[in-house]
């Protein structure tokens, strides 16, 4: 008899791995797909380094622009602080920090460990494994590093809001005007805050950590409300995915010429 | 008043082995699936063991899984499943069985008597705690538990690897650790003991992975990955993890109290 799991010698002889009934596998095989897709749409985008600027929008994948080869963008994010040097696309140098955020966020955690590594693949369904370790060694004992994402996460935000008010301009940068990208960005932008704020590191910080929270009641005041976001997450993880993917094929739609930002005013 | 014949699958047996038996039973409405496998005991199969004490999804005692799912027999509707289905009941797979539906559950209570009891406060008699209730609602939350251990029977972390029974306690006792380490009174770190250390150090936080299956399966609904395990692990990595507060405790060991 195999040892280590359910067909372990003093459990109950069940040669099956399982027996749900239903269809557990859905949920893993969905959250797989659509993280599958997001990498590949990410991937294409972030290495295609073209069609990320059109006055007034920046694609999210590339803001902020911190080559010397970035697309000017006037008043925008973009500070040659890697100079000449740097050839390939200017998306890889802040990529690391929203994908690091992500990777290591207590849901998209979660979602991989199930949808792609199959520890465990569903609840009471055998994982294919035979030893399992978790989180305790390296490398997956990194994901204790998630907080500093936190830290990052949240300048990288604030650059995409700055991003979002300047798309308020036209394409001559006059200000007073909004398009469709605008609102696009709006939404984007919201959803982003959202998400980073849920955080569980987030919840935590402000104030989870405390152990009074009679002697602090503005921290607890607002780990109540971090709660009541944290507690949508997974929905605002997947929510703000979406959407920046969307608000950057939006801007490559724009800047490709295939389609006309319509205005609104 | 309705009634049917359902199939059921009943594993039997003892460790020497056994496998899941036959049974065409009657259901009528209402009924709950511990009504119907107390009927097979009653009419067809008198040695079939069974635990369970409440019927009210209070005491944690007829843990089994239903369709391969951990659940309370005593709160698992007939309702639920079409009448055309073949509902098959076994004893909880994570855990040494003694016999039918009855396991041998003692690895939690070994776990339990591993995380080190509440520390009572210097200088505070009985009848002298006072607490705020916003600092005891996280605690309480926990305080629901009914000891069923179906999270610790679906936890892949012993389920599928019994040699991490030694060193993992399991999702029921590290959210006693983040209980105790929430309480407004337990005066542990005062007396050396540092709970959110140990709860990785001896408890095994580190092996679980937040995949939340301890949640799924709560009867009581306790958000115990959400509330009690990553809160856990966010305060072991102030311990560790946090070069600022390692730098600080370096320095000089802070007099100050808990927060
Ligand atoms: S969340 Fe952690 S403790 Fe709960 S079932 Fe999953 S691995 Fe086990
Ligand atoms: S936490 Fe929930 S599932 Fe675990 S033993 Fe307590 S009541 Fe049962
Ligand atoms: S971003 Fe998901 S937990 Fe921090
Ligand atoms: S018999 Fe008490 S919980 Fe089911």
């Amino acid at each position: 008899m195999k040892s280590g799991g359910v067909r372990n010698g003093t459990r109950a002889a069940i040669t099956a791995p399982h027996l749900r009934t239903d269809r557990w596998w859905l949920a893993p095989a969905m959250t797989a797909a659509g993280l599958l897709a997001f990498v590949v749409y990410s991937t294409w985008r972030a290495f295609s380094n073209t069609d990320y600027y059109a006055a007034p929008y920046v694609s999210p994948f590339y803001s902020p622009c911190l080559a010397e080869n970035c697309e000017p963008m006037r008043n925008g994010p973009n500070w040659e602080v890697f100079g000449s040097w740097w050839g390939l696309s200017p998306a890889l140098i802040v990529l690391i920090f929203p994908l690091g955020f992500r990777l290591t966020c207590y849901y998209y955690r979660k979602a991989y460990y199930r949808g792609f590594w199959a520890s465990p693949p569903a609840c009471a369904v055998a994982e294919p494994h035979k030893k399992y370790s978790g989180e305790t060694r390296f490398p997956l004992i990194l994901q204790n590093i998630h907080r500093y994402f936190f830290y990052a996460a949240v300048p990288v935000a604030g650059i995409l809001t700055y991003d979002t008010v300047l798309s308020f301009r036209d394409e001559h940068y006059a200000w007073g005007h909004m398009g469709l990208g605008t609102l696009v960005f709006v939404v984007n932008i919201v959803l982003i805050w959202a998400y980073t704020l849920s955080c569980h590191s987030c919840r935590h910080i402000i104030g989870g950590k405390l152990k009074h929270f009679s002697k602090h009641p503005v921290r607890y005041r607002a780990w109540q409300l971090v709660g009541r976001l944290n507690d949508r997450h997974m929905l605002l993880a997947w929510a703000s995915l979406v959407s920046v993917a969307l608000a950057d094929f939006y801007v490559y739609l724009v800047a490709s010429g295939a389609f006309d930002d319509p205005t609104f005013f | 008043m309705s009634s049917y014949e359902a199939r059921f699958k009943v594993w039997r047996g003892d460790v020497a082995g056994g496998g899941l038996e036959d049974f065409g039973i009657e259901v009528n409405d209402g009924e709950v699936v511990l009504d119907i496998i107390h009927r097979i005991q009653a009419t067809q199969a008198p040695d079939l063991a069974v635990r369970w004490n409440c019927k009210a999804g209070k005491c944690g005692s007829c843990s089994a899984e239903i369709n391969g799912r951990p659940r309370l027999l005593c709160m698992t509707r007939m309702s639920v499943f079409m009448r055309e289905e073949t509902i098959t009941v076994t004893p909880l797979r994570a855990f040494p069985v003694i016999r039918d539906l009855v396991t041998d559950v003692g690895f939690n209570y070994a776990k339990a008597r591993e995380v080190p009891a509440f520390v009572p406060p210097d200088g505070l008699g009985p009848g002298e705690y006072r607490m705020m209730q916003e600092d005891v609602d996280r605690s309480q939350e926990f305080r629901k538990c009914i000891e069923c251990f179906l999270c610790q029977d679906t936890c892949h972390v012993v389920r599928d690897h019994e040699e991490n029974k030694t060193a993992f306690a399991g999702p029921r006792f590290l959210m006693r650790v983040a209980e105790l380490d929430m309480h407004p009174l337990d005066a542990a770190e005062e007396s050396g003991l540092d709970r959110k250390k140990t709860a990785q150090d001896e408890h095994g936080l580190g092996y679980c992975n937040i995949t939340k299956c301890c949640t799924e399966v709560c009867p009581e609904s306790i958000k115990i990955t959400d509330n009690a395990l990553i809160p856990l692990k966010e305060r072991a990595v102030d311990r560790k993890y946090d070069p600022l507060v390692w730098l600080g405790s370096k320095i000089r060991r802070r007099p100050s109290g808990p927060a």
